[in-house]
C-alpha cells in the first residue's frame, strides 16, 4: 500500500506520516477533505508520526500545523524532507535540543 | 437546521437521559446511596470522595451535577452531622424546578427506615418520568463536552483533529462546546487568547493557563520542557504538542473561561467554544464540564478508555486502528481509517457529529449500555493556591 501522510488543516505546511516511510519511497500527502495533494518522494526515512515539509520552507519561515505557527525553520527544508528538532525550534522560547529541556 | 431530541426541564434547559440522581454529600452516606440506586431503574449514586469539609468547589459540582438537565430528579442523601449538608445540596438544586427530595440518615433512624423511604421516592419518579416523551429542539439547548485520556501518536493526528471538526459543525449550527485540560494548554496561550472574542476573554485564557505553569512550577516541574518521549514520537516543539490536544475544541473563536473554583463556578452564558479551568485528569474533568452543563461528551484515546458519566453519555473515538480492534467493545468510534486513507478528517468529522446527535436522541454509547457511571470532583489545595496567590 502507498504510505500516506495526512495534512491536518489546509493551511500547514507540513504532514504527518501515518506509517514509517523508507527513504526513496513516494508518499500521498492527503488533505483534510481526503484528496491527495501531493506526492513527494522523500529523500530519508520518515518515522510514524514524524512530519515532512510540503513546500519548501526558508530559514526563519513558519512552521504550520494545525493551521497555527508550532516553530520556525532553524535550517532550509525542502519538500519530502523529515521535519524535527533539527532543523525546527520553538517560535516563542528556545530549544535546547532532546533531553536538555528549555530555558 | 439540525435538531436533537429531548425532555424539557421546568427551567427549560434539555435532557438528553432521564436519570434519577441520588447525590451522597458525603462519602458516609454514599454505600447506601449505592445500595438504594441499585434498586430502581434508571438511579445513580454519587458522591464526592473528599471528606467532611464545606469545599465550595464540591459543593459546585454536586449541585452542577444536579442542575445538569439529564437528570430528571434528585434525591439528597445525607448522614446528618456532615459539613456540607444534605440541605446545602438540595437547595443549590431545587431552583431548576426538578423534583428534588432529601433525607437523612440519622433523622430516619438508620439506613433500613430510610432505604424504605429513598426507594420508594424513587420508584415513583422512574413511574413518572417513564411518561415524558422527547421532543425536537434546536441544538442552540445543546452543549457537548470534548475530553482526551490515554493520548497516544493517533491522538493529535487522527481523532482529536476530528472530533474538532464535529465541533466547529456543531457550533456553526448554534451548539456549544466546553474543552478543558488547562495543563495541556500550555505553550498555546497566545494562539488561545488570539482567538478568544473579549480582551477579557482573552486575559482569561493567560491567567487560568499561566496559573497552571506556575503550580507545575512551584513543585519543580518545568511544563515547556519536551521529553525525549513527545520528540521521539514526533513532536517537535510544545505549541505542537499542546495544539494536537486543543484541535478537539475545534478552531472557533472562544467565548471565555469558565471558573470552577471557590469563588466561581460559571455555566456557558451564550452559545460557542467555552474553555472551562479543570484538570487534566479525565474522570474528574469530565465531571466538571457536565457540571457546568454538558449532555453528551466526546472522548478521544489512543490506547483506548473505559469510561462513562454518572449522567452524561460519553461517545468514545479512537484514532488508532489496533486499539479500536482490540478493545472495541468499549470504543464508540474509529477515527484510524483516517490514516489509511480510507476516510478523510472532515469525513470522520461528519460522522462523529451524527454519533453525537444520535447518542442526545437516546442511542446509549458502549459505556452506558454496561453501566459505567464514573464520577470524581477535583479539588485544588485552597493552602496552596492562597500561598501561590490564586485566591
Amino acid at each position: 500500500m502507498v504510505k500516506k501522510a495526512i495534512q491536518i488543516d489546509s493551511k500547514d505546511n507540513v504532514a504527518t506520516a501515518t506509517g514509517e516511510v523508507e527513504a526513496g519511497r513516494q508518499v500521498e500527502v492527503i488533505g483534510p477533505d481526503g484528496r491527495v495533494i501531493l506526492r513527494p518522494k522523500v529523500s530519508e526515512p520518515i518515522p510514524f508520526g514524524h512530519k515532512l515539509a510540503i513546500k519548501p520552507i526558508k530559514v526563519g519561515e513558519h512552521i504550520i500545523k494545525y493551521g497555527e505557527v508550532i516553530g520556525v525553520a532553524t535550517r532550509p527544508i525542502e519538500a519530502g524532507t523529515w521535519v524535527n528538532t533539527n532543523n525546527v525550534g520553538s517560535a516563542r522560547m528556545p530549544t535546547k535540543g532532546k533531553e536538555e529541556g528549555i530555558l | 437546521m439540525t435538531q436533537f431530541y429531548g425532555y424539557t426541564r421546568p427551567d427549560g434547559s434539555i435532557g438528553v437521559r432521564n436519570h434519577l440522581l441520588v447525590i451522597a454529600p458525603i462519602d458516609c452516606s454514599y454505600e447506601p446511596a449505592k445500595k438504594i440506586a441499585s434498586q430502581v431503574e434508571g438511579a445513580v449514586a454519587i458522591t464526592q470522595y473528599h471528606g467532611c469539609g464545606n469545599d465550595a468547589v464540591v459543593a459546585h459540582n454536586l449541585i452542577g451535577t444536579g442542575l445538569n438537565p439529564n437528570a430528571a430528579a434528585v434525591l439528597v442523601l445525607g448522614l446528618g452531622c456532615e459539613t456540607l449538608t444534605a440541605d446545602i445540596v438540595a437547595e443549590g438544586i431545587r431552583p431548576s424546578g426538578k423534583p428534588v427530595e432529601r433525607l437523612v440518615i440519622q433523622e430516619e433512624g438508620g439506613t433500613i427506615k430510610t432505604q424504605e423511604k429513598a426507594v420508594r421516592i424513587l420508584q415513583r419518579w422512574a413511574q413518572e418520568f417513564a411518561e415524558l416523551r422527547r421532543e425536537p429542539f434546536p441544538v442552540s439547548k445543546f452543549t457537548l463536552a470534548v475530553e482526551c485520556g490515554g493520548s497516544d501518536a493517533t491522538s493529535g493526528l487522527a481523532a482529536n483533529p476530528a472530533v474538532g471538526v464535529a465541533c466547529d459543525k456543531l457550533i456553526d449550527d448554534g451548539g456549544t462546546v466546553i474543552f478543558s485540560e488547562p495543563q495541556e494548554m500550555i505553550g498555546t496561550q497566545h494562539i488561545l487568547a488570539r482567538r478568544a472574542v473579549s480582551k477579557e476573554a482573552a486575559d482569561d485564557v493567560y491567567k487560568m493557563i499561566d496559573r497552571d505553569e506556575a503550580r507545575l512550577k512551584a513543585i519543580g516541574v518545568d511544563s515547556r520542557w519536551m521529553s525525549a518521549g513527545n520528540i521521539d514520537g514526533g513532536l517537535t516543539t510544545i505549541e505542537e504538542k499542546s495544539l494536537g490536544a486543543i484541535r478537539k475544541g475545534g478552531t472557533r473563536p472562544i467565548q471565555g473561561v469558565l471558573w470552577n473554583d471557590w469563588d466561581k463556578f460559571d455555566r456557558p452564558t451564550r452559545s460557542g467554544l467555552w474553555l472551562q479551568d479543570g484538570t487534566g485528569w479525565d474522570v474528574p474533568s469530565v465531571t466538571h464540564m457536565v457540571a457546568a452543563g454538558a449532555q453528551v461528551v466526546c472522548f478521544t484515546t489512543g490506547q483506548g478508555s473505559t469510561t462513562g458519566h454518572a449522567v452524561a453519555p460519553i461517545i468514545k473515538i479512537t484514532g488508532n486502528p489496533v486499539t479500536y480492534t482490540q478493545m472495541e467493545d468499549n470504543m464508540d468510534i474509529n477515527a484510524g481509517t483516517i490514516l489509511d486513507g480510507f476516510e478523510s478528517l472532515n469525513g470522520v468529522g461528519d460522522r462523529i457529529y451524527k454519533a453525537i446527535i444520535e447518542t442526545a436522541n437516546g442511542k446509549k454509547t458502549k459505556a452506558e449500555a454496561l453501566g459505567f457511571a464514573d464520577y470524581i470532583v477535583f479539588c485544588r489545595s485552597r493552602a496552596a493556591e492562597h500561598m501561590l496567590g490564586h485566591c
